[in-house]
Formats: structure tokens, sequence, C-alpha cells
């Protein structure tokens, strides 16, 4: 009997690992034959190899030396927009979260519920009006316009999450701070902060990352070439001649993907934490 | 009349003349002989009047009119400058109200004969009673500017017969009440064409979201299981599809799935002799997209419950072995309400950003293919569909009208989530 069960466990451990190496065939095909592709010679998708018999890096080379090449320009737009959205956000959300978790004020439990609203509309939804508010103010086809939209957007969601988070740290610790003559915003500044570390820079990574991500907002604001962000340059490469373009897309994607995804794998720990600890908690 | 209403309004009583004289704002300042707030409440009062009036005055009338001189008005101009002066108005009369406030409390004090602050003792008191409103304002303006009065707009052109053949300058915009709604429920290619997209809608919202949920979940709970080594290996394989940027791996599965040059046809099918034509079908296309968004999505949820499932009380498991129970009971009734749970807002804002989820649509395959006898592809869903007539065939009535009944059911979302979240402070944390 003992030994029946002990091969009935061995067999289900068995299976568990073949579902594993399934999904990470699952996982990592799409990821490898991107790979291959940007290593293919030529353009001409019908004769690419998943294991290329000359592999090459003339697509990288060219993304970064051909004058043809937008490449670098872009990447550089989107680390400007992507470090002012990270700062940006820090600063403007945990204002309103210490205001929110530490204060009464007129209107506090209905910006609650507005903020609860509101991050659920995805800004797609107003988009004709910020292109003509853009545009009033003369920030349409800019890279600092694309960026207060941003700012502005991730206020609802981001807000609530760090409010969670301070909800988290007793309120002792500024009321002790407070008798020993502390003021607003030193108690802000040299308590809330530092203990807040770990959802701030969840905030602050998140929103680094989502320039680099987002594709429709560039789409929809920006028009030149020379101000693309890389995701909407990339869609470009691709999105006019399908086939002739895409090794040089596998190759520019690629370096886009690789050091996001390396980030993300060290810090995912505290993402997930960060997360669940400002939506469980909220 | 006069004789109870002291606690109504009584005309001799200084709070009450203070807050009247104040209908002139800073004048019931003055009567408290608080000179210096006095006259800069009023220097703040008339200034704002002066710059503003002009502004609002033309706002208001134009969201009432919509302008009435084709080619010298703008509709749309006239549209967003009346809800910017709303909110303009409405930052002048909570400052209004503040100053009747104001002047009430301090004649209060002055009543039971307080003395009066210096001046620095009255400005740290609005430093103090002011703090988390100046903490607020920046994000607020901004949350009114890039997301308020953007959503706003989309609603007031819900109502107008705004579109390519009726555009501003060369048309004047009309409000035409419910029409654009009635529209959609009466002229055939309308009807027909927001029926197969909202109902695909759901079913994409539904299954896709459901699939990666139970995937993720499976995944966790197998992980989780003692017996299974290289844990950290298996989740970090496990949550490359999140860290890789998805816009990228669209753009890939795009292309894997393309009918000509794709692997999955080219490498895979051709092994059985199977063509798929993965674009071109829209049943096809479906099931490609819902696959994908669950090989997307699927990371985020067991990453998730991989976390919550390690706070699962050991003791809770002890005390079902003791009575026997099954390892499916266990599951069943320690595991998954415990799990579901703890994660339920994140869960249904899984659904939300799946029923929105614009950027999957449109990359795969720009929610093609067209279908005939409608005016959006065959995988459009709601976001996609109102992409398509705002930027395409500036249907810009249409979409907005559709917005709002996206708007709708997102509603009914937040609500929900509202509701699991608001349960959370009562049940404690876990």
């Amino acid at each position: 009997m003992a030994m029946k069960a002990k091969t009935k466990s061995k067999i289900e451990v068995t299976f568990i690992y073949l579902f594993f190496l399934v999904m990470f065939i699952v996982i990592g095909y799409p990821l490898v034959w991107t790979i291959a592709m940007s290593l293919n010679p030529g353009s001409n998708m019908l004769v690419t190899q998943l294991i290329p018999e000359n592999p090459t890096l003339e697509h990288y080379k060219w993304l970064f030396t051909d004058p043809n090449s937008d490449y670098v320009t872009w990447y550089k737009n989107s680390l400007g927009v992507a470090i002012a959205n990270a700062l940006g956000s820090v600063v403007l959300t945990s204002f309103v979260a210490y205001a929110f978790s530490r204060y009464k004020f007129v209107g506090r439990k209905y910006g609650l519920y507005m903020f609860l609203l509101l991050q659920m509309f995805p800004v797609l939804m107003g988009m004709v009006a910020l292109y003509i508010l853009l545009t009033t103010v003369g920030l349409s086809d800019s890279l600092i316009g694309l960026t207060i939209i941003y700012l502005g957007g991730q206020i609802p969601f981001n807000a609530w999450l760090v409010k969670g988070y301070f909800d988290t740290i007793p309120k002792e610790l500024d009321e002790a701070a407070k008798i020993d003559g502390a003021g607003h915003l030193r108690i802000f500044w040299t308590i809330m902060l530092p203990l807040a570390k770990p959802i701030l820079a969840v905030v602050a990574l998140f929103n680094f990352m989502a320039p680099f991500m987002d594709f429709l907002l560039p789409r929809i604001v920006l028009t030149s070439p020379e101000k693309y962000t890389l995701a909407l340059g990339l869609y470009n490469f691709i999105n006019d001649q399908f086939s002739t373009n895409f090794t040089v897309f596998a190759a520019g994607a690629i370096l886009i993907a690789l050091p996001i995804a390396l980030v993300f794998l060290i810090l995912q720990r505290y993402l997930i934490g960060g997360l669940t600890a400002g939506a469980t908690k909220g | 009349m006069a004789t109870n209403s002291e606690s109504r309004f009584d005309l001799k009583q200084p709070r009450n003349i203070a807050m009247l004289l104040s209908i002139v704002p800073g004048l019931g300042q003055l009567y408290n002989r608080r000179f210096f707030k006095g006259i800069l409440i009023f220097i703040i009062a008339a200034s704002f009047l002066v710059t503003t009036w002009n502004y609002i005055d033309i706002g208001i009338w134009g969201l009432f009119t919509l302008g009435t001189v084709p080619r010298e008005h703008h509709s749309i101009q006239l549209l967003i400058q009346g809800l910017i002066s709303i909110i303009v108005l409405l930052f002048g009369i909570s400052f209004y109200i503040y100053n009747l406030l104001d002047a009430r409390s301090d004649a209060k004090a002055r009543e039971v004969g307080r003395p009066k602050p210096t001046f620095l003792k009255a400005a740290g008191d609005f430093y103090d009673k002011g703090f988390p409103y100046f903490m607020v304002i920046p994000g607020l303006i901004m949350l009114l500017f890039i997301v308020v009065v953007p959503l706003a707009f989309m609603i007031g052109l819900a109502f107008t017969d705004y579109n390519q053949y009726n555009a501003p300058p060369r048309n004047l915009l009309n409000w035409v009440g419910f029409d654009n709604f009635v529209s959609l429920v009466n002229v055939d290619i309308w009807k027909d064409t927001f029926l197969s997209v909202f109902t695909w809608t759901v079913v994409w919202t539904v299954v896709a979201t459901t699939l990666q949920i139970v995937l993720g979940l499976f995944l966790a709970l197998l992980v989780n299981d003692k017996r299974i080594k290289f844990k950290r290996t298996i989740r970090t394989v496990l949550i490359l599809p999140w860290a890789v940027p998805a816009f990228v791996s669209i753009l890939i599965f795009s292309a894997l799935f393309n009918p000509t040059f794709g692997a999955i046809n080219r490498d895979i099918l051709s092994q059985f002799n199977l063509m798929i034509p993965w674009l071109t079908d829209p049943f096809w296309a479906k099931i490609a997209l819902i696959m994908i968004q669950t090989w997307l999505g699927f990371p985020f949820v067991f990453a998730l419950f991989t976390g919550v499932l390690q706070s699962v009380p050991s003791d809770m498991y002890e005390a079902a072995d003791v009575d026997g129970g099954s390892r499916w009971q266990k599951f069943r009734f320690i595991t998954l309400p415990h799990v579901l749970f703890a994660t339920a807002p994140l869960l249904i804002m899984q659904y939300a950003q799946n029923f929105n989820n614009f950027n999957i649509i449109y990359l795969f395959n720009e929610g093609n293919p067209a279908v005939r006898g409608q005016n959006a592809g065959g995988t459009d869903i709601l976001i996609s569909w109102v992409y398509k007539l705002t930027f395409e065939t500036n249907n810009y009535n249409m979409a907005a009208a559709i917005t709002i009944i996206m708007g709708i059911i997102i509603s009914a979302f937040a609500f929900f989530q509202f509701r699991k979240t608001a349960s959370f402070k009562e049940e404690g944390r876990y």
C-alpha cells in the first residue's frame, strides 16, 4: 500500500514536471523565434530559419549606424519621458496619498470613490478632447505634452496604491513626531517617505516602464518621426510593409525587451508585494 | 418667526452679520476687524472676477448654444471652454463659501471674547488647516484637466451631431438629445455592428480573463507543491511573458500567426497538413486572440496567487488532514476561498482591463478581418471600435455614445471592486 502511494506520487510529480516543460516551450518559443529572426540575414521572411545558417548582427548594426535609422533618437525620447514620468509620478502621488491617508478634509470620501472609478477608465476614452486641449496649449506633437498626460492619467491608480500602503504605517509614529514639534512636511519627509520606499519604488518603476510599453498615446500625440518613442517607432517599422522589415523589428524589439525584462525580474518580488499590499489593504 | 430663530438665523448675532456682510468678499472680515485678511480676500475675489469673467461668460453661453454663427464660432472649442469654465467656477464658488464660513467663525471667536490672533499665528493656522488641500491641489488640477474634462467632453459629444459631414468650423453643432443612442438601436448598420461587437466584447472579457486566472491559479498550485524542486527557476520562467513588454509580444505573435510566413502555419501546423487562416477568418482570429491574451495575462495572476498561497495558515490544512479531507476538499474549502478573497479586487480589475484591452486587438490585426454589413472589424471590441470611429471615420458622436455605454459597464466593475475592497476593511487583512 505504502509502495503504491509512493509510485502514485512519483507519477504525479513527473506529470507536473511535464506540464511545466510544455509551459516552458509555449513561453519560450515566441521569444526564441524572435531572437532567431533578428539574426537571420536579409529581410525576406519566407526564407528565414529558426536556426539561421549564417547568423548575422547586421540588423542590430543597422539600427545604430544607418543614417535612415532613428532608433537611438527614439531610445533617448523614451528614456527622457520615462525618467520624468517616474520622478513626477512619485512626487504627485505621494502628496495626494499622504493627504488622503492622514488628514480629514472636505471631499476626502468622495475623492476616494472618484479615484476608484477613474482608475478603470482608459485615457483613450477622452482622446479627442485631450488632443484638442494639447493643441490649444501648443503641446501637441511634443514629448512634454505626452509626459503631462501620463502624469495625470496615473494619479487615480497610484494614489490609491500608495494611500493603501501609507495606511499600514502606524499613526503613532507621526503623532509622536508631532508632539516633538515636527511640522506636516517634516513628518511627511522624514517619516512617511522613508517608510514607504518599497511602494514608491513600485510606482517609480511602473511609470518608468509605461512609456516604453505604451504605443497608443504616442500614436495620437506625436506626429513627427524624430519625436517618436520606441514603441511607436517600432510599430511603424512593420506597419507599412510587414514582411520586409520584420527582421529589423525583431532586433529593435529585443533591445527594448531585454533591459525591461531584466529590471522586471530582479524587482518582481517588490512589484508583487507592493501590488497586493496596496490593493488588498486599500 | 423671529422668536425661536436663535438656532436658525438671528440678524443681531455678529456671526450672522459677518456672514451677511461677506456676500461682498472680505467685508465680513473687515467687520471682524481682521483688516489684512479682509483686504486680501477682497483682492483675490476681485482679481478672480476680473480675469475669468469673460472666459466663463462665453464658456457657459457656448455650453448651452454651441455657438450661433457658423465659421465664426467653433462649437468644439466652445464645448471645451464651457467645461473648463464650470471647473473654474467651482473653484470660485468654493473660495466664496470659504470666505462666508471664515467670516462666521471669526465672528464666533470674537463673541466668546477670544483675542484676535497675531498675524503669524493666523498664517500658521491657515497653513495647518489648509495643508491637506495644498497637498492634493497639484494632483487634483492635473486629474481634472487630463482625465475629468476629456471624459466630460466625451459625454457631451454623445449628445451632439458631430460627425464627418457636420464638423466645425464649417458647421455649427447642435444638441440632439438621445438621438445617437436611438440610432444605435434603430438604424440597421449600427444595430448589427453594435450587437456583434458587444457580444464579442463580453465573450472576450469573460473567456480570456477567466482562462488566464485559471491557468495562473493552476500553475501557482503546482509550483507550491512540496515535492517540486527548482521553484525559483520555474517561477522566473513562468513570469517571463509579463516581463516582456506586451506590445512587443503581441507584434511577435501577429507575425507568428501570419498565414504566409508565420511559424505557426509554416513550421508547426504544416506537419499535420493544416493551414488555418488565423488573420482572415473572424473565428480563428478570435481563437488566436484569446490564446495570446492567456499567454500574456496568466503570469500576473500566477505571481499574485503564489504570494497569497504562502499566507494560507498551515494549521488549517493540518486540521483538514485530521478530519480526513481529500485534496479536492482542501482546495475547494480552504485554498480557493482564501485566495479569491484576498485577491478579489485585483481579479475584478483584470476583467476591467481586458474589457478595455485596446492594445492586443489593435496590434494583432487592427480589429480585422472586415465583416460585410457592419462598420467594425470581426475582432473589434468596443474600445477599438470607438478608436476606429473616432480616428478613421470621424463618427465622433457615435463613438462618444458608445463610450458612455462602456463607461456605465466599467462603473459596474468599479462598484463591485469597491464592495470587495470595502469588505477588507471590516474583515481585517491577511
